[in-house]
């Protein structure tokens, strides 16, 4: 069998909200389940392998492949489970396109979900960290990205300012998205007003916790094209860690972001990807990083992000939209966020995204981000690679 | 009673015990016993890790040398906790505000993670030199040092 190439030929979500108390989490599952299969005008019978993933360690039960196969479709199915922290939305897209590409399944269900109202989100990212070395002064994903957000700062005199703008145009953004969990416009004076979680972080800079779940179906290029008559076409994907303990980090740059974007730039060669690329649903869990990792990315100079972003450059009919989504700071069920970055840069392929679309897309990229400073991220083409 | 009920877990409780392994037994040793902070220097970058670890992942090679590092250092980077959260480690409530710094002890590549005092605030800076502050009654845990105090 060689190597195939893969299309998402649907996607589905659920209503994010900051608490769903009326499923549980098959029940969750389904719901994006179900939703993708309709999408893709197929049934649970013609999907071949199903991905799973969210973090455990926010309900603290695990084994989801097992638990969840009422809600997943997954009974009597190989179904296996990844999770990667805040990346597990990604990896687990990546995980499906693996097993699509490799040629052993011809359609892969990938399904991620969180219900993040079950436990103390911070509490239970934290355990995700070293417990001997870095645990006694970690204080989750907000620490990490606020000491990031210092540093960067500090290098090129970045202000809180510049922060805040960032939140004004991903929230503006989810007003046009009705999956989104926060839909109401906020101002830079909202932002900044704000409390304080972690300087310089405000609470409008940082994502919400929400419930939800999503699903993406995968299907290889023998069948994809008789299945849908929009494909969005998987380019490339690239998965980069760097640290083992966390004061090993190169904070204020992202360099596993730098290094996964190097690497899919590489393979579709890509030489100006502020001008190649259409549209970024970027998995940016709080404001600065709107600013530092389009740097990263090589969208523009180091120090120039911020600039861009007060240009609207990246606001919807600007010259690269970021986030039409609404983002992270909209919606985040964390197992689920990645994947929602890449379901919406699929509908933005594909042409699905209503509102919120972007018009004549090309290229589109997603990302997924962990454990404080760990990236995935997926090129998307309205064509097939020619690779 | 609501429609759609939540079942609470109760206070569930479950201890772990961790290895540290030789390298890491002894950094807490000397930590314990002199107060002194011990990194690994790769044999081939030459950068010098803290904490120490067997083998410097850039190189993929066995680390061997130990070097005393700090105690003093600069502030690599901060940020100042100002919201509550359930510590796992505890079960209860974060204190908060603390400092939280990552802190570049003389001579070493990597920055060390620690508590920051910010009894002034102002001058909780990057590059701010600072100083460890030992427990008297140490154990061999990261406890071992309670803060770093900015030296002025």
């Amino acid at each position: 069998m060689g190597k195939k190439r893969v299309a998402i030929i649907g996607t589905g979500q659920t209503y994010h909200k900051s608490h769903r108390p009326d499923v549980n989490g098959q029940e969750l599952i389904h719901e994006a389940v179900s939703s993708a299969l309709c999408d893709a005008d197929l049934t649970i019978a013609d999907i071949d392998a199903i991905v799973i993933g969210n973090m455990d360690h926010f309900e603290g039960i695990n084994y989801v492949d097992c638990w969840s196969v009422d809600g997943s479709g997954g009974v009597m199915k190989p179904i296996i489970k990844l999770t990667t922290g805040g990346t597990t939305g990604s990896t687990i897209a990546i995980g499906g396109y693996h097993l699509v590409a490799s040629g052993l399944f011809e359609k892969v269900l990938v399904i991620g979900w969180e219900k993040n109202s079950e436990s103390d989100t911070t509490g239970a990212i934290t355990t995700a960290f070293d417990p001997v070395w870095d645990r006694l002064v970690f204080a989750g994903a907000i620490s990490g990205l606020a000491v990031e957000a210092q540093a960067y700062m500090a290098r090129y005199g970045a202000t809180d300012r510049d922060g805040a703008r960032v939140s004004v145009r991903d929230r503006k953004h989810a007003c046009n998205n009705p999956h989104a969990q926060l839909r109401k416009e906020v101002t830079i004076e909202d932002v900044l007003a704000s409390p304080m979680l972690a300087d310089p972080i405000h609470l409008l800079d940082v994502c919400p916790r929400t419930d939800g779940a999503c699903a993406v179906i995968m299907a290889n290029e023998d069948v994809a094209p008789k299945l849908a008559s929009k494909l969005d076409w998987i380019w490339a994907t690239s998965s980069r860690h760097k640290y083992t303990y966390i004061g090993d980090v190169n904070w204020g740059e992202l360099d596993s972001m730098y290094n996964a974007s190097r690497e899919i730039y590489k393979k579709a060669g890509i030489k100006e990807p502020n001008k190649e690329i259409s549209v970024i649903e970027l998995y940016q869990p709080y404001s600065f990083a709107g600013i530092i990792w389009i740097e990263d990315m090589g969208i523009v100079p180091r120090g120039k992000g911020a600039e861009y972003i007060w240009s609207g450059a990246t606001d919807m009919g600007g010259e690269l939209p970021i986030n039409p989504s609404g983002g992270v700071i909209a919606c985040n069920p964390i197992g689920a966020t990645g994947l929602i970055r890449c379901a919406e840069a699929a509908m933005q392929v594909m042409g699905k995204a209503d509102i919120r679309q972007v018009p004549d897309v090309n290229f589109a990229i997603s990302t997924g981000f962990g454990g404080c400073m760990w990236t995935d991220m997926i090129l998307h083409g309205q064509k097939k690679p020619d690779f | 009673m609501s429609e759609n009920m939540v079942i609470d877990s109760g206070n569930a409780r479950q201890p772990f015990n961790y290895s540290v392994g030789l390298y890491g037994s002894k950094f807490f040793k000397e930590l314990k016993e002199n107060k002194r902070f011990l990194g690994v220097k790769c044999p081939k970058c030459s950068k010098v890790y803290i904490p120490p670890r067997k083998v410097c992942g850039e190189c993929f090679i066995e680390t061997r040398e130990f070097v005393e590092v700090g105690p003093r250092g600069k502030i690599g980077s901060f940020t100042i906790l100002r919201y509550a959260f359930i510590d796992p480690e505890t079960g209860e409530q974060k204190p908060v505000p603390y400092g939280y710094g990552f802190i570049r002890l003389d001579g070493a590549d990597t920055l060390f993670q620690h508590y920051i005092n910010i009894s002034d605030e102002n001058k909780v800076k990057i590059g701010a030199i600072v100083e460890p502050v030992f427990a008297e009654n140490r154990k061999g845990t990261i406890r071992d040092i309670l803060h770093f105090n900015i030296v002025d």
